[in-house]
């Protein structure tokens, strides 16, 4: 699914852009991919590509979010969102069964939806990855997750424009968009205009950038858009530090550092929220007031919640230091073990969007003892 | 039934309805029910393994099987201690009453794997009701085993759970049984004193020893401190772990302990692996 | 006396001593044997001799108004019984009856803390051992005191 495309890359113009929107949707695809709402660029269906957050980027820090308007017409430069490409994979709600009076069990009519994301970039698609092995490799995979998955149409983005909070190089995944892409895009835009490097991951691939005006990408373009992608990966905005974190979080259980942490952590759960792997659900019964019908939902859940892990009277992770040594531990540690891979992708998300501003990759370095140094926020 | 993707694969979020068909008062706040499939039959339950149990429109839990396959039949047999609103809903369930069953799930005792040695059975509490199935599974292969020794605590006499099937066990000469309570109860002329104290008088033969233990953390703790102050190693202690459980098949991340999720990785873990992890506090 | 000497060497409650010191214990020891229900101690009575148990099961009990004889604590094979001889008041602070027939090896404290006096080493040596035994039953009393099999309060 992930061989590149033997004709090679092409160049599309920014209306070629357009025209593949189009494509998609005559396609029967419906089309995820970023728009502006609400002061900030968020994942939701497009109709066509004029709804693309045109000349917005944004400025990330620890606890900070804002759009700013940038100089120029970019559509993907642009991270760290609050909304991830989980939401539709693995829906913050979704009805497993139901039952009535006659005591059988109806599983939930689940649509089958037929999804093309756009704009994918590297850290995203990874944790797309990771999602797959979580909900869809163990003895029991979710089904409604496997079936989205199988039908869903990959428009990545190798990026060129990291933000302040991303350090996807140090994890391994990106600038460049890593395999699992249908498409994948390199946005350019200068004085001389506005055009997409544009590769096909698949067959299906293939089959939609057929439809789009394009031309064989010069020998220039095609290196031009490899260096500002590598270029991206010297201006990250920070970085995990390279030690053998599974090991150094096996020792530290004990370690002071979980009560400095949970001096600042409110347990608010905000990471887990815009964490693209993050993935526990809570199961939920209600029926209606008869009492014969009865429906059973899952619902996003996170083990910052007090009764996440509640048995026998009393939850066993109470203060928040074990909670946040939790979603840690778990995340950069234990994750290896369970499902063969960090859980952590580098994209930034829970260190702009914590309140207080807890930097993941400055706790790992305070973790292991190193100086984390000055923020490293960029200009 | 089939999943709606066609494949055939049960869907293992969906649960099958099953009847109460028999319900045995244990103590004050325990049965144990007898399940009977309504239409699909499930796998049978390992030693071991558990099943989601689902009240009609309240909720599900996780329990333990509490007894043994039979051969020919699909019944279920389950002991529910009343603790919170599933379980006192599962509890209250009269003979004919539907209930959902998903699974079963997780690892086994894996009895088999201690062919030919000397099996030490230590229960505390309603730890008793998982161990059940090891106690029935060798004394029904009784050759295939050398000792067989049982240590089951309570609180009171009242609160053993099994109290007959206890009683006639402990007359069998070939199982040593001991029973003891934590608290001073009058009309009791056995043993007084925390199991772990029975458990110490044993005398077992470090080398062809396999211990099996349930109950509250720790008392397992406790119970495998002193069997590996006698020289069994940790490979050889078996603990049924429990934590808080909403899908019991690996996808909700509820019942974590540390790397382990307790519904995939166990119930029943090696002490080797359950003991360092026991000994941190709100991991 | 060789079956003295030969009950305490197997008994890992004196694992830690030298021959030379079981010796000197077995000299201050002699073997008995109870049916059930004898009365060994009584509550209250000055507190001379330590036993060690080696089969049968001894109940420590005490007198409860309106609950009688209340039995807080069985002892078998292995256990030790008797501890308040070597503390103020020296006294019987529970009393124990045999439950079973009960086979002890009875030890001469009054020898015993003589021969402590001369020899502080093999007094260390004794106390130790007696300190552990009496370690383990206060672990597993206060894993008792615990309550672990009590249901649970608060619900979700």
């Amino acid at each position: 699914m992930t061989a590149p495309h033997p004709a090679g890359p092409v160049v599309i113009t920014r209306d070629g852009l357009d025209r593949l929107v189009e494509a998609l949707i005559t396609d029967g695809y419906q089309v995820i991919g970023p728009t502006v709402r609400d002061s900030a660029i968020v994942l939701s269906e497009l109709d066509s590509a004029v709804a693309l957050p045109a000349g917005w980027g944004v400025e990330t820090g620890p606890g900070l979010y804002r759009l700013r308007r940038r100089d120029d017409a970019a559509v993907f430069a642009h991270s760290a969102g609050p909304g991830t490409w989980k939401q539709f994979l693995h829906p913050p709600r979704r009805q497993l069964w139901s039952t009535d009076a006659d005591g059988g069990y109806q599983p939930a009519q689940t649509p089958a939806p037929r999804y093309a994301f756009l704009g994918v970039r590297g850290c995203d698609l990874a944790a797309i990855r990771i999602l797959g092995r979580v909900l869809g490799e163990g003895a029991h995979p979710d089904g409604a997750f496997a079936r989205t998955r199988q039908a869903l149409f990959v428009v990545a983005v190798n990026c060129t424009e990291p933000g302040g909070v991303c350090f996807c190089a140090s994890m391994g995944t990106g600038p460049a968009a890593g395999p699992g892409y249908d498409l994948a895009l390199t946005e350019q835009i200068d004085e001389s205009g506005h055009w997409f490097v544009a590769e096909a991951g698949t067959a299906e691939g293939e089959r939609i950038l057929a439809k789009v005006p394009q031309r064989s990408a010069s020998v220039a373009e095609k290196e031009g858009a490899k260096a500002d992608v590598s270029g991206a990966a010297q201006r990250m905005g920070r970085a995990m530090p390279s030690v053998d974190l599974p090991a150094l979080i096996r020792e530290s259980v004990a370690s002071p550092h979980w009560e400095d942490v949970a001096s600042r952590c409110l347990t608010c759960g905000n990471c887990t929220m815009v964490c693209p792997t993050c993935f526990c659900t809570t199961t939920e019964d209600v029926s209606d007031l008869t009492g014969d019908h009865a429906e059973r939902w899952q619902h996003w859940a996170s083990c910052f919640e007090l009764d996440f892990s509640f048995m026998h009277g009393g939850s066993v992770r109470q203060s928040g230091a074990s909670r946040y040594r939790q979603w840690f531990s778990h995340k950069l540690g234990t994750w290896h073990e369970q499902f063969g891979s960090s859980g952590c992708v580098g994209c930034g998300r829970c260190i702009a969007w914590c309140p207080v501003g807890i930097d993941i990759t400055e706790e790992a370095a305070r973790l292991a003892g190193l100086d984390p140094g000055p923020d490293q926020d960029r200009a | 039934m089939a999943s709606p993707d066609g494949t055939g694969a049960r869907e293992p979020m969906l649960p099958v309805p099953y009847r109460v068909t028999s319900r045995q008062a244990e103590t004050h706040d325990s049965v144990t029910l007898r399940l009977d499939p309504v239409g699909e039959r499930l796998p049978p339950a390992q030693p071991g393994q558990f099943s989601m149990l689902a009240a009609p429109r309240i909720g599900e839990v996780a329990i333990s099987a509490s007894g043994v396959p039979q051969p020919g039949e699909a019944s279920l047999e389950h002991t529910i201690r009343a603790v919170g609103a599933v379980s006192r809903a599962l509890h209250g369930a009269r003979p004919g009453t539907i209930l959902g069953v998903r699974g079963p799930f997780g690892t086994t005792w894996d009895l088999l794997s201690a062919a030919g040695r000397d099996l030490v059975i230590v229960a505390g509490g309603v730890g008793l009701a998982p161990l059940r199935p090891v106690v029935l599974g060798a004394l029904a292969e009784r050759d295939t085993y050398r000792r067989v020794c049982l240590v089951a605590g309570a609180r009171t006499p009242a609160e053993f759970l099994f109290r007959r099937e206890l009683d006639a066990w402990a007359c069998r000469p070939d199982l040593e049984v001991d029973l003891t309570i934590d608290q001073p109860s009058a009309g009791w002329d056995g043993q007084v004193g925390f199991v772990t104290e029975p458990l110490a008088r044993l005398r077992l033969d470090p080398r062809r020893t396999t211990a099996f233990l349930c109950g509250p953390e720790p008392m397992m703790r406790f119970c495998a401190q002193g069997l590996l102050r006698k020289g069994i190693a940790a490979g050889d202690i078996r603990l049924s772990l429990e934590r808080n459980m909403q899908c019991g098949i690996g996808l909700c991340g509820h019942c974590q302990l540390g790397p382990i999720l307790v519904c995939r990785d166990g119930p029943v873990v090696g002490y080797a692996l359950a003991g360092p992890l026991l000994s941190i506090g709100e991991l | 006396m060789n079956g003295v000497h030969e009950a305490l060497a197997g008994d890992p409650l004196f694992a830690g001593l030298s021959g030379t010191e079981l010796g000197l214990i077995a000299a201050a020891a002699r073997p008995v044997r109870l049916g059930a229900r004898e009365r060994l101690l009584r509550e209250g009575d000055p507190a001379r001799g330590c036993w060690l148990i080696h089969s049968g099961c001894v109940a420590l009990d005490l007198a409860v108004p309106g609950r009688g004889q209340v039995v807080v604590q069985t002892l078998g094979r292995g256990d030790v019984l008797g501890w308040s001889w070597l503390v103020p008041p020296y006294r019987w602070q529970f009393g124990a009856v045999t439950v079973q027939p009960t086979t002890m090896t009875e030890l001469d404290t009054a020898q015993l803390r003589a021969l402590a006096e001369q020899d502080p080493r093999f007094g260390y040596t004794l106390t130790l051992a007696l300190f552990g035994a009496l370690a383990h039953r206060l672990q597993a009393t206060r894993a008792r005191l615990l309550d672990l099999y009590r249901v649970p309060d608060g619900q979700p």
